[in-house]
């Protein structure tokens, strides 16, 4: 399967290399950066490169290339997701995935994909149980190894392994016993000049960091479940039961996981949060536009819009633009043609607005008037989609866990006042929601 | 270095040869340069007691062989750690650690090592060493081909194992090392389909990979009637025609070929195992994991029936969410399933619909399926996204768009003028590489309709003036030359205009003007005839040879003169050809015959190791293969292997009497759960128990490490010498009096009217447990008392021993008595001698005991027994084979016979027919496997370290069976 990975990082260079079975000259990789330089943008190289005698699998994460070495047939997408779960178990070891951390914690790097592959097959690559194989590095422990000479390598034996509930290690303990989920949403939306509705999806996970005693079967159920359009689950979750009562069922891993992703589709009425009102024009021979924008809280149920953020790319013409905002700060860079304002908090009472000129390079042709507007906000206390957990119940152990839900919401691509979609930009929005106890 | 190179410097072996050098690694090279002075510290880790030791040393060598670093002389050390202790140390991890590291090492003289190892680990108890024996497997294979038979019979025994962690791994096994063995799967099929959900997300994508190529050698097509139909004559059904509303006449057609197919074939029904599969694969559209997803999507692709492949497009659409690398992957197997099954993609048509943000790669795909969903009524509004996606910056994909609005127009007729409007509308664009894409597809539409457009061609005439990309100046200059005869007016100007600037043309414009030259001589020679002479006389001269020599040819062949040969009479012809429209078509047309989500679908070019997927059978083959006698399956979980034992019950007491004393293999779960009609259920292997929910399941596994654990206490014991607690269990499990034998110790003329019998009762005896116990009936046949029978004057060989039974005060004329007596034969068939005395005489007795009685039967599970097998191999394995006797090939006799041969227990839930003990005095283990085949051919195996016991138990075993 996959015979060899090379880490490469934004400037070409082979910064790490890994081989489970026989070595693979490094040469191999030339062949990426012939395709790198055919790609005009990094995320255009080809995931799949046909090389005389292997084939190169690679993803992109972090402005750092993975890239696998095949040499017979193998699923892509096999190769893709575990390169993406690499990435994924170095983000959590290290805090981030970026060639100065994965350089300073080399040995662990080793000892990780040691573990995950075993020649060149997916050994083990859960979290639990690479945690509990190699113990992620703290301070302290580095210190200790670096003086003593001694490895992260767990002292115990790895009985994680053994488990035919593979995601959950044996004898857990813990003095405290908590489980809390987390509903977070993302928003993708495309909102015309008119304030409707182009398209609008929402996005979801709930993310759990449960820390139980034990073998704890827990079901979480919602009180309006019909709005799941299209899930999917972490394998713990029982599929069967979903089906049938759209229950959650599941013996939770331990620590930190991500229980299901979700959909809500656009079938389904979204509700927008925010509107904007905007008026942008330029007169035929002038060296003056006129620019004036506001923001308002639209459906939100009654929560503060906060931590609003208006970007705008400016057509090329604009030289500069000097505008008064009624509240919060702005910035336009020059060269870039990127006008930034930090909003803040939208007062309904109060909205605000950002008004003033623009000077155009004289003689340049009348601008486009559709200029991109990308807003992103949070939302306090506000699941998005109306998604509401009912109960969290848990059977199996006798001890009574402190449970705890906490909505939090974060929103994906979302774009607002323009027609022609070309011009748009996406935006991260980023919805906070209250904690709600459901004991 | 490669780590083979690495032994080889010492060994002196030659594996090496092209192995690259292993440049210098500034990551690794700085860290682990001290390995080579710290391998002592790793010889004295290995050597210590402590676990953690040992499997912090195989992991560092584990990672400097994967490095490449040198570790010959750490060679021996693992062998002899690794090899020989570590694989038989009692903690599971470290036995699995001790073959990962062994299988490690790439060195061809240590094969016959792990081969052993692979063997015995194959047979381990616990699931884990199972699952590393597993992954080994491949290892060893890719070191010495050679191995494959002995491999695959490995391969063999790994698949018919029912746990969930080791079935991802010998599926892997079974593809790296011989995936055209197809008929190994049969009798694993049904377990594997159920056992799917729980296995872990890597092994459920080999086995549902292979499970696709398994099903279509197996199943039947079940579109078969569709396929039908596109045989039985709509070959003129156009690509782009929707599957839905196929018209009457199709309709008609299809009717026919059913009518046709029904004569021909037996209506249609799947097989119930193909529905296992779909069934049990479908919930797993939900991992999280995009490889399996898309493995189910392939699955439902090639096997489903046409109208339950739509589930698969709601989790691909899915999948478009996720990573750029993944969509990439999920857009071109979409794109070959769009031009199938386009109905099912189209309900998510928007989800295909492109964002600015996405990389050119994944724009061009979504491009492609939205060209393939396109029909009569969605065109407008594609039509209408293409145009947005006209003004996006990022030219090579306006220009795939504008190649995407041509096949639209060339597929769906509705629509053709409105594209050909909206592409001469792009011939004004500000953008050059716009127009010029334009050109080269508006030349390819108007192939199709010339005359209705002449004023497009006119248009496009003044576009030379402009335009300035050499492919579009050629492919106007074509269009003109070709059409000339609807542009008579403008065709020579345009002649005129381009043998001005030929000179600075490109070579394609250049071909293309001489061609227009021509065409316009032929056409139109009164106005054109100079000014054809002057460009042929340029390109006489070109520097170009092409071009020279098309102009030489070009010349002979228009312009008649008196050395012309026959040909220019038919240069008009030539010329002047009707030309065929060109045909726009998609490049993923026809991929499916490559399994989809493969690297080789995603190449369109086969991929070293890349199995094909077959096509259908005709007939389905015999799905009786896929029968389990007892479904296999179901041992897998302690709760079930209960449910078993209640279903073997009746066997022992049904066929052995009354006394029924078996309830010793309950002992452990006294509690009975499930009912016989759900054992009865499981029995006919339907394969109906899928539906058993996931929560059952994984409770059971957890009873099942329980009893792992119980296990584990258990053979420990096992260990300790035979204890009166454990004889408690044994004395159920003895075989019930009536089928003891009985010997004569004393024939009543030799003994005067006292004649004695003796059987070997098979119960402990316990004033001592290492002795034999010898039950003896005394029958006094004379007409006087027989009076103080005991025994005297015991000979006996060193080291055994009797415990003489209690004197017989009286035994009166007529009666009859028993007495028990203990003997410790010290494992051994020689005779204990002694005399029996009466009060009048003394009779010289000897009492040899057969082989089977110097054992006392132990319980053991199969994976005990396995375990136990695989340390008895060797000299201590001795193999017979046989043919059974006539009466004795079923089950049941096969069980009898062996049982009253020796005093032995069967292992419940065994596949084969195998059977435990322990020898009296020394307490060894005797194992008995009988594995029968066809026509009553049978093998019989006897492991046992003390040899003697061995050969001379197979000789009684072998009469046993076979008379």
């Amino acid at each position: 399967m996959i015979h060899s990975l090379f880490l490469i990082n934004a400037s070409g260079d082979i910064f790490l290399e890994k081989h489970w079975k026989s070595v693979v000259s490094r040469s191999v990789c030339d062949y990426f950066f012939e395709a790198q330089e055919r790609a005009t943008e990094p995320e255009n190289v080809p995931p799949v490169i046909p090389t005389p005698h292997h084939y190169l699998i690679s993803v992109l994460r972090h402005h750092i290339y993975f890239v696998a070495v095949i040499q017979s047939e193998v699923p892509p997408l096999f190769v893709i997701e575990f390169l993406h779960r690499v990435v994924d178990t170095f983000q959590d070891y290290f805090g981030v995935c970026t060639e100065a951390a994965i350089k300073d914690n080399v040995v662990v790097v080793y000892e990780l994909l040691e573990e995950m592959l075993d020649n060149g097959f997916p050994l083990a690559t859960e979290s639990n149980i690479l945690k509990e194989l190699i113990k992620p590095p703290t301070i302290l422990r580095t210190m200790v190894n670096t003086i003593t000479g001694s490895t992260n390598v767990g002292e115990q034996l790895p009985t994680g392994q053994l488990s035919v509930v593979p995601w959950r290690r044996t004898g857990v303990k813990y003095t405290n016993n908590e489980a809390y989920f987390d509903v977070v949403e993302e928003i993708d939306a495309i909102i015309d000049k008119s304030g409707s509705t182009i398209t609008a999806e929402i996005q979801g996970v709930i993310d759990a960091c449960v820390k139980l005693t034990g073998m704890p079967d827990l079901t979480l159920s919602f009180m309006n479940p019909r709005l799941l359009d299209d899930v999917s689950f972490h394998p713990c979750v029982r599929f069967k039961r979903w089906e049938a009562e759209r229950i959650l069922s599941f013996i939770p891993p331990d620590g930190n996981f991500r229980l299901l992703s979700y959909h809500v589709s656009s079938q389904n009425l979204v509700a927008i949060p925010v509107y904007v009102k905007h008026n942008i024009t330029f007169r035929e021979g002038s060296s003056q536009g006129r620019f004036d924008l506001t923001l308002g809280p639209k459906q939100t149920m009654g929560k503060a819009v906060e931590s609003v953020l208006v970007s705008s790319q400016l057509p090329r013409g604009v030289l500069n633009a000097n505008l008064n905002p009624s509240q919060g700060t702005y910035t336009f860079d020059p060269v870039t043609k990127l006008l930034t304002w930090d909003v803040g908090k939208i007062n309904p009472q109060k909205l605000p607005s950002l008004k003033g000129t623009m000077s155009l390079q004289a003689g340049a042709s009348k601008p486009d008037e559709n200029p991109t507007i990308n807003i992103q906000f949070k939302i306090q206390q506000m699941a998005i989609s109306g998604l509401k957990v009912n109960r969290l119940d848990m059977y199996g152990e006798k001890y009574k866990p402190f449970k705890g839900i906490k909505y939090m919401t974060k929103a994906g691509k979302f774009q607002a006042g323009l027609p022609d979609k070309w011009t748009l930009e996406y935006i991260k929005t980023e919805l906070l929601h209250k904690e709600i106890r459901i004991n | 270095m490669s780590a083979s190179s690495a032994f080889n410097d010492e060994k002196g072996g030659s594996s090496s040869v092209g192995e690259p050098e292993y440049g210098h690694d500034p990551a690794s090279g700085g860290i682990f340069s001290s390995d080579y002075k710290r391998h002592d510290d790793l010889k004295e880790m290995l050597d210590s007691n402590k676990d953690s030791l040992k499997l912090e040393a195989m992991k560092r060598i584990v990672a400097m062989i994967a490095r490449g670093k040198n570790a010959s002389d750490l060679f021996p050390a693992v062998v002899k750690n690794v090899a020989c202790k570590n694989i038989e140390d009692p903690n599971q991890l470290i036995r699995a650690s001790a073959l990962r590291v062994l299988s490690s090492i790439r060195v061809t003289i240590i094969v016959p090592i792990m081969m052993l190892a692979i063997k015995e680990a194959a047979s381990d108890m616990s699931p884990y060493v199972r699952k590393t024996a597993a992954h080994a497997i491949p290892k060893l294979y890719s070191l010495d081909p050679e191995q494959k038979d002995q491999l695959i019979e490995v391969i063999e025994k790994l698949l018919a194992d029912k746990t969930t962690l080791v079935a991802g791994s010998v599926v892997m096994a079974f593809e790296e090392v011989c995936p055209e063995r197809i008929d190994l799967i049969h009798k694993n099929y049904r377990k594997l389909c159920n056992l799917l959900i729980d296995v872990e997300e890597w092994g459920q994508v080999v086995i549902i990979n292979m499970l696709t190529r398994y099903a279509r050698t197996q199943f039947l097509n079940p579109n078969i009637n569709e396929s039908l139909l596109e045989e039985g004559g709509s070959g003129d059904k156009t690509f782009y025609g929707s599957d839905e509303d196929e018209d009457e006449d199709e309709e008609e057609k299809e009717k026919k070929a059913e009518v046709a197919a029904m004569a021909k074939r037996k209506p249609y029904v799947m097989d119930p195992d193909h529905r296992l599969l779909l069934r049990n694969t479908k919930p797993l559209l939900q991992s999280r994991n995009a490889a399996v997803v898309m493995a189910v999507a392939q699955l439902y692709f090639h096997l489903a029936p046409k109208a339950e492949v739509g589930v698969i497009a709601k989790a691909l659409v899915r999948l478009l969410r996720s990573h750029s690398e993944v969509q990439y992957v999920v857009l071109q197997n979409v794109a070959t399933m769009s031009i199938k099954r386009r109905g099912m993609f189209e309900p998510y048509l928007k989800s295909f619909y492109i964002r600015s943000t996405d990389p050119t790669q994944i724009k061009v795909l979504k491009l492609e399926v939205l060209t393939n969903l396109a029909n009569e009524t969605n065109i407008s509004t594609i039509l209408r996204e293409f145009q947005t996606y006209i003004k996006s910056m990022d030219k090579d994909f306006v220009a795939a768009t504008i190649q995407a609005i041509g096949r639209c127009a060339t597929n769906i007729s509705e629509v053709r003028d409105t594209c050909l409007n909206g592409l001469v509308q792009l011939l004004s664009n500000r953008d050059e590489l716009v127009v010029a894409e334009s050109v080269v597809v508006i030349k390819k539409l108007l192939q199709m309709q010339p005359e209705k457009h002449s004023d497009i061609i006119k248009h496009m005439a003044k576009l030379t003036d402009n335009i300035q990309v050499p492919m579009a100046r050629a492919s106007i200059l074509w269009l003109i030359g070709e059409y000339c005869e609807h542009v008579p007016k403008i065709a020579p100007d345009v002649l005129r205009k381009m043998a001005k600037s030929f000179t600075n043309e490109e070579d394609i414009v250049k071909l293309q003007i001489i061609n227009l030259a021509a065409k316009l001589y032929l056409t139109n020679s009164k106005q054109t005839k100079l000014l054809t002479q002057y460009v042929l006389n340029l390109a006489k001269y070109d520097q170009n040879y092409d071009i020279r020599d098309r102009a030489r040819f070009i010349r002979q062949l228009i312009v008649p003169t008196e050395k012309s040969g026959a040909l220019s009479k038919y240069a008009k012809k030539l010329f002047l050809a009707l030309k065929p429209a060109p045909v726009l078509e998609s490049p993923f047309k026809d991929r499916d015959h490559f399994q989809l989500g493969s690297l080789s679908h995603l190449l369109n070019a086969k991929a070293g190791g890349y199995q094909e997927l077959p096509d259908w059978p005709e007939a389905a083959p015999d799905p009786s293969v896929r029968n389990v006698e007892v479904p296999e399956w179901t041992k897998c979980s302690s709760r079930e292997k209960r449910k078993e034992k209640k279903v073997e019950k009746p066997f022992y007491t049904d066929s052995e009497g009354e006394s029924g004393p078996t309830e010793s293999a309950d002992s452990e779960s006294d509690s009975a759960t499930g009912s016989e009609s759900s054992s009865g259920s499981e029995e006919s292997g339907s394969g109906s128990e899928s539906e058993e929910s996931k929560e059952a399941s994984e409770s059971e596994e957890e009873e099942e490490e329980e009893e792992e654990e119980e296990k584990k206490k258990k053979k420990k014991d096992l260990k300790k010498p035979v204890q009166e607690s454990e004889r408690g269990v044994f004395l159920q499990t003895i075989a019930p009096s009536s089928t003891l034998k009985s010997y004569e110790l004393l024939h009543r003329i030799t003994g005067e009217g006292l004649s004695v019998e003796y059987c070997f009762s098979r119960q402990p005896f316990s004033p001592d447990a290492n002795m034999v116990a010898v039950q003896m009936q005394f029958t006094n046949n004379a007409s006087s008392d027989t009076k103080n029978l005991h025994i005297e004057d015991v000979k006996l060989q060193s080291g055994m021993r009797v415990k003489e039974f209690p004197e017989i005060e009286l035994l009166p004329a007529g009666e009859t008595a028993t007495a028990v007596m203990g003997i410790d034969f010290c494992d051994s068939t020689q005779a204990a001698n002694f005399q029996l005395c009466t009060h009048t005489r003394k009779f010289f007795v000897s009492i040899q005991p057969p082989v089977g009685e110097l054992m006392r039967p132990v319980f053991l599970t199969e994976n005990e027994f396995k375990k136990e097998q695989g340390q008895l191999m060797g000299m201590n394995e001795i193999t017979e084979k046989l043919t059974l006797d006539v009466k004795c090939r079923n089950e049941h006799t096969i069980v009898q016979r062996v049982t009253t041969a020796a005093n032995l227990s069967r292992v419940p839930c065994g596949s084969d027919k195998e059977f435990a003990g322990r020898t009296v005095t020394s307490g060894s283990l005797v194992l008995v496997t009988v594995a029968t085949k066809e026509e009553g051919a049978a093998q019989l195996t006897v492991n046992c370290e003390k040899m003697v016991i061995g050969t001379m138990l197979v000789k009684d075993i072998l009469q046993a069976l076979t008379q």
